[in-house]
């Protein structure tokens, strides 16, 4: 039998305010010692009283309206209780009802096809401690309870079970977090947990619409291994349907090292999180003018941005969706053009456009993906590359030696003019000193040279390639071209 | 309005509490009797009010996102059973 797959996702995201979510400890607690941002409401000592952070709110009502959602009227906090040492106040704060946003979508591409993925809500919530596990030698483990993250903004955003493939769950979620990168709400940083992954998982026959039995899936700590996580998981489900076999409802984890999922089983009773209104947090209302202004503050988003990257600069389509898949490339971008002044300049801004974006998507990309790097750690800036195009635009450096020197600056850091000068790619300019080269390299093949005036065009080619490799590359191909082409022309 | 002995355990269970034998049959008449009380609400007429969740009028209550000072990190853990590496040393939890 023919089967389809179905996922929905489930994301946290940790959002970039300063303060926690109901109290007004630093949020910022990676590099703080243990438990050193701690009160006692993110303790969660009996008579204090949370307040709820407002930048938290506009973080979340941004991400919601990026993501086509409704904006709730009126939304509230809630309760949900459950016994877990890294959960100090014996509950989470959390949104059961009455989600800050609900029904929304994103547009996804993948398999060749753009789809609406709905997102079903988006609402906040608070972080957990963090347990650091321990073995004692004689074999006694334990926990280590280091509350700094309990109450840091935690935002939801749940989709509909509407992914059909591995792939296109990947692109769902790189699109969301480029999404979160461009509202400023969340670092979207998988590998240090400020951007966290469940999926729910099942197979139903083709042409079906019900929903079978589903599994989850935990502990996937970067876009790859979700991305495997769920290739294995449709695969290890598809071989239990084969065999005749039923798919128990369960929560798996992935073990990245082994390349599989694992059941985690627990022999807990099921959970029961006798969720009711938090007492302690008023009711909020969120007006539709303060939703308004919100949206009226939001970014241009990566969509809109590409469409702009489009009919403004010329771009194509593909290059322009590459240069907006990460705000600081895209950011990156628009310096160049700014700094080269190819904004105010309608008649010559797609040409530089696509200079400029040719250097990126080429050349840069490359060096950023060869030394695994992130644009922001990139050490050549958008004056230096700008100012070396510069040099290639007067004719003081060939296009391919511009190339070399920009490995060089990517590397060094150090101003395009100080490499061409130290690595000598000027281009040469003096003409008696490319007149001689060219003298040279006809006197040395005295064969391509007959060949080139009997008819054969390729020869010309050969001569070009010696004088250039004589001249260092500094050489301009075009006059070096014409200079034989003259100096072999039939008398 | 009566809970069952099943109920009772099951919410110890969720509490953590062990109870004796005796207990949960004089809790199970206590919770019983609790719900009872509360029971009399149902027989209020609330039509045409909108469902609260608040006892108070207060609504929209938020702070602005500014760090304040936390508590010194001896004063966080002068409560801890056990204290090591400056965490709170608990049992180990395996779910």
């Amino acid at each position: 039998m023919e089967y389809e797959t179905v996922i929905g996702l489930e994301v946290h995201a940790q959002l970039l305010t300063r303060s926690k979510m109901f109290c007004r400890c630093s949020a910022d607690y990676a590099a703080a010692p243990p438990n050193t941002h701690v009160c006692p409401v993110c303790l969660g000592l009996p008579g204090v009283l949370p307040v709820i952070n407002e930048q938290a709110i506009r973080y979340t009502v941004m991400t919601a309206l990026a993501l086509n959602c409704a904006i709730a009227g009126v939304t509230k906090f809630d309760r949900k209780n459950y016994p877990y040492p890294d959960l100090v106040k014996g509950y989470q704060i959390s949104q059961y009802d009455t989600p800050i946003s609900h029904q929304g979508w994103l547009a996804v591409e993948a398999d060749g096809a753009t789809r609406r993925i709905g997102i079903t809500r988006v609402h906040l919530e608070e972080d957990t401690a963090k347990l650091l596990h321990r073995n004692e030698p004689g074999g006694e483990t334990y926990s280590l309870v280091d509350v700094n993250r309990s109450g840091v903004p935690l935002m939801e955003i749940v989709s509909e079970p509407d992914l059909r493939s591995p792939e296109e769950a990947r692109r769902y979620l790189m699109k969301l977090r480029t999404i979160l990168q461009y509202l400023g709400v969340s670092t979207g940083n998988m590998e240090e947990g400020s951007f966290r992954c469940d999926a729910n998982v099942s197979l139903r026959p083709l042409g079906t619409s019900e929903y079978l039995s589903k599994v989850e899936v935990k502990n996937m700590n970067s876009f790859r291994a979700v991305f495997r996580a769920l290739q294995y998981e449709v695969e290890r489900q598809q071989q239990v349907l084969g065999r005749g076999e039923r798919i128990v409802q369960e929560t798996r984890g992935w073990v990245e090292d082994r390349g599989v999922t694992v059941s985690q089983r627990s022999k807990e009773e099921a959970h029961d999180y006798r969720y009711f209104p938090e007492p302690d947090l008023p009711p909020l209302a969120l007006s539709p003018a303060w939703v308004e202004e919100i949206r009226a503050s939001l970014p241009e988003l990566p969509e809109a941005r590409g469409e702009r990257f489009i009919s403004h600069y010329g771009l194509s389509p593909y290059d322009a969706g590459l240069l907006t898949a990460g705000k600081a490339l895209a950011d990156y971008f628009e310096s160049c053009l700014t700094l080269a002044g190819a904004k105010d300049k309608p008649e010559t801004l797609p040409k530089k456009a696509k200079e400029v974006s040719n250097w990126l998507l080429g050349e840069f990309l490359r060096l950023l993906n060869a030394g695994e790097l992130e644009v922001e750690q990139a050490r050549v800036s958008p004056a230096g590359l700008v100012r070396l195009m510069g040099l290639v635009e007067e004719g003081a450096i060939t296009l391919a030696n511009a190339k070399q020197a920009f490995e060089e600056m990517f590397r060094t850091g150090q101003a395009p003019e100080q490499v061409v000068a130290e690595k000598g790619l000027a281009q040469i300019s003096d003409q008696e000193a490319l007149a001689t080269l060219v003298e040279q390299a006809i006197a040395a093949n005295p064969r391509p040279v007959a060949d080139y005036r009997a008819g054969k065009e390729q020869a010309l080619s050969f001569l070009m390639g010696q004088v250039m490799r004589a001249s260092g590359g500094r050489a301009d191909p075009q006059a070096v071209r014409e200079r034989l082409r003259e100096r072999l022309r039939p008398t | 309005m009566t809970i069952s002995r099943q109920e009772v355990l099951h919410i110890a269970r969720l509490a953590r509490l062990g109870l004796a034998e005796a207990e949960v049959e004089r809790l199970r008449e206590q919770l019983s009797a609790i719900l009872e009380h509360f029971a009399a609400l149902a027989a209020v007429d609330t039509e045409g009010v909108p469902p609260t969740a608040q006892s108070i009028e207060l609504q929209s209550i938020m702070a602005p996102d500014k760090v304040q000072p936390s508590l010194p990190q001896d004063d966080i853990l002068a409560n801890a059973p056990r204290r090591q590496e400056d965490c709170f040393r608990v049992k180990a939890v395996l779910e």
